[in-house]
């Protein structure tokens, strides 16, 4: 068994920074390459790709990140674990074998594909067998919204990729699996940590959501200090060094940029936090309560003392439906009274529109530069030098949002003065697709496993 | 004597659904027990007037320093369904840091 097992995170989201992953291994030493892809809605986007073309519905940046990687896990033995796979990792599976073979590497990549978190073509069976899915918000159940329905995935665990680890797979693709899971699998696969060892699962969680956002722990997007972070353009993805006892560190390669502290480490343990005595994932419910943080050298921080307990007999579903239509637009007005032009404009639009008679759900207007981040929180008045005008709205009506499109340029020579910055057109129509969080019992999802060379 | 909290600590903030959550984070341990004092409930969703609809939450973390908040009817129905600029809630970190604190004098001296 290896001592120190080194899980390197490079990328933190679909749109992450295409450099990321090449760096984290030729930068030091690394047995893993974790790639996080999927955001919330990400699946929708990709079951749409899907519907058009049925090659499609992964993330195809990854096609480009296995590239820059490839000799480092032809030669060197690196594995890589990546959610890649979106609504489709059959087909992503097949371009990376494509690639391989392009690359002269055929026969030299074992790929591990994990299936069985998509539950779309189940849901009316789902539904008449009694599985209300009823979104975690609100109480309503998915009938409610059942024919707009885009997407319905299954969280998955650890349980599946370990599987795929340990039939050989070096590169092991995902659909919906949950992000931690992909951190977690490997350190619990090499260190052989049983199922219902709760303390270590843990551990590796919460190594997983320390790492799951890329750099957002190494210092990108830290606030303590944030002056003094050095070398952002060059900064350091993290890298946890496991140990068996599901102790571990949080460091980055030699000579990068960023920072890893105490601090940048705890602003990502609190991103997106809920209850931290229950941080519920598919297999344990990890205690942040039971974090201890230690800096153990420069850009070296120490994570021991974490507790679990077992999981619940849920898994959770991400459901995407389509949910109206939106449009924001935005202009610009100058010194001098920038706001009190804008808050005309504003006017003058929302009395056009009044005039229409259009239905909005919601009308929204912001002033960037005076309260767009912090609403009424700012007190203090000020000498504007400009103030962006930012209105938007939401409607079932399409027509009624893409007339809204159409009333803001006229303000241009029609409102009020010093205004500027509409260069980029009118604004976009887009549908909305929401997303509709739900719980089903385990025993109604079956995790596959296939490995291919 | 009156204190911004920005002096005291740092914070990151995100979304799950149309809820924000706020981690504050004592800028020294020492801090931390003023934190827990004066960061009630009440006065959190009394700063937060105007902002959200729904009810806050609060976690506490010792041994992060750190405390959680739930701001629930933050996001304008959260994700893709709201218009705000800040729709993830990013940016309700330093929201938070906004507050004002009245606290004793002479623990202000200890802050320095």
């Amino acid at each position: 068994m290896k001592e120190i097992v080194r899980v390197a995170a490079g990328q933190g989201f679909w749109g992450d920074w295409l450099e990321a992953p090449r760096r984290q291994v030729e930068g030091g030493p690394v047995d893993y390459l974790m790639l996080d892809y999927l955001a919330e809605v990400t699946m929708s986007i990709l079951q749409k790709q899907k519907a058009r073309d049925p090659a499609f519905g992964y993330a195809r940046d990854f096609i480009g990140a296995v590239d820059s990687v490839l000799p480092a896990v032809t030669e060197r033995g690196v594995r890589i674990v990546a959610n890649a796979g979106g609504v489709n990792p059959t087909a992503c599976a097949r371009a990376i074998l494509k690639l391989a073979d392009q690359r002269g590497a055929r026969g030299k990549v074992t790929l591990g594909v994990v299936t069985g978190d998509d539950l779309l073509t189940r849901l009316d069976a789902l539904i008449a067998d009694g599985h209300e899915l009823r979104n975690m918000d609100t109480g309503e159940p998915l009938s409610t919204v059942r024919d707009r329905v885009l997407s319905a995935n299954a969280y998955l665990g650890s349980e599946p990729i370990v599987e795929a680890l340990g039939q050989g797979a070096q590169i092991v693709i995902t659909g919906r699996s949950t992000d931690t899971a992909l951190t977690m699998a490997p350190l619990r696969f090499e260190f052989g940590w049983r199922s219902d060892d709760w303390p270590r699962l843990a551990a590796g969680i919460i190594a997983g959501h320390i790492i799951e956002c890329g750099a957002q722990c190494s210092g990108g997007n830290c606030l303590y200090d944030w002056e003094s972070i050095p070398d952002l353009a060059d900064v350091g993805y993290p890298i946890v060094e496991g140990r068996a006892d599901g102790t571990f560190d949080i460091v980055k390669h030699p000579g990068t940029g960023g920072r890893i502290s105490v601090p940048s480490v705890s602003e990502q343990l609190v991103y997106e936090m809920g209850d931290p005595r229950a941080y519920i994932t598919p297999d344990v419910v990890a205690d942040f309560t039971t974090i201890r943080l230690e800096q153990a050298g420069s850009d070296r921080v120490r994570v021991t003392g974490i507790e679990g307990r077992p999981p619940t007999d849920k898994f959770k579903v991400s459901i995407a439906y389509r949910a109206g239509f939106k449009a924001v637009g935005t202009l610009v007005y100058a010194w001098p009274d920038a706001l009190a032009k804008a808050q005309l404009a504003d006017r003058v639009l929302r009395e056009r529109l009044d005039r229409l008679g259009l239905t909005f759900d919601k009308v929204l207007t912001e002033f960037v530069g005076v309260s767009a981040c912090h609403g009424p929180l700012v007190r203090e008045p000020c000498d504007h030098a400009e103030v962006q005008l930012r209105i938007g709205v939401r409607s079932e009506d399409e027509v009624a949002v893409e007339r809204f499109t159409r009333e803001l340029a006229p303000l241009v020579l029609n409102g009020p003065p010093s205004v500027t910055g509409f260069a980029g057109g009118r604004p976009k129509v887009e549908e909305i697709v929401a997303y509709w969080p739900a719980l089903v019992d385990k025993t109604v999802v079956r995790a596959a496993v296939e490995v291919m060379a | 004597m009156k204190v911004q909290l920005v002096r005291l600590a740092h914070a990151r903030s995100g979304d799950k659904g149309d809820t924000a959550n706020v981690g504050v984070i004592a800028l020294r341990p020492e801090w931390y027990p003023a934190l827990v004092r004066e960061l009630t409930v009440e006065r959190v969703t009394q700063h937060f007037t105007g902002m959200i609809t729904g009810p806050v939450e609060r976690f506490e973390l010792p041994n992060l320093n750190a405390l959680n908040f739930l701001l629930h009817g933050a996001l304008d129905g959260g994700g893709t369904l709201s218009l705000k600029t800040d729709a993830q809630g990013k940016v309700y970190s330093t929201a938070m840091l906004r507050m004002v604190l009245d606290l004793p004098d002479e623990e202000v001296q200890t802050l320095r």
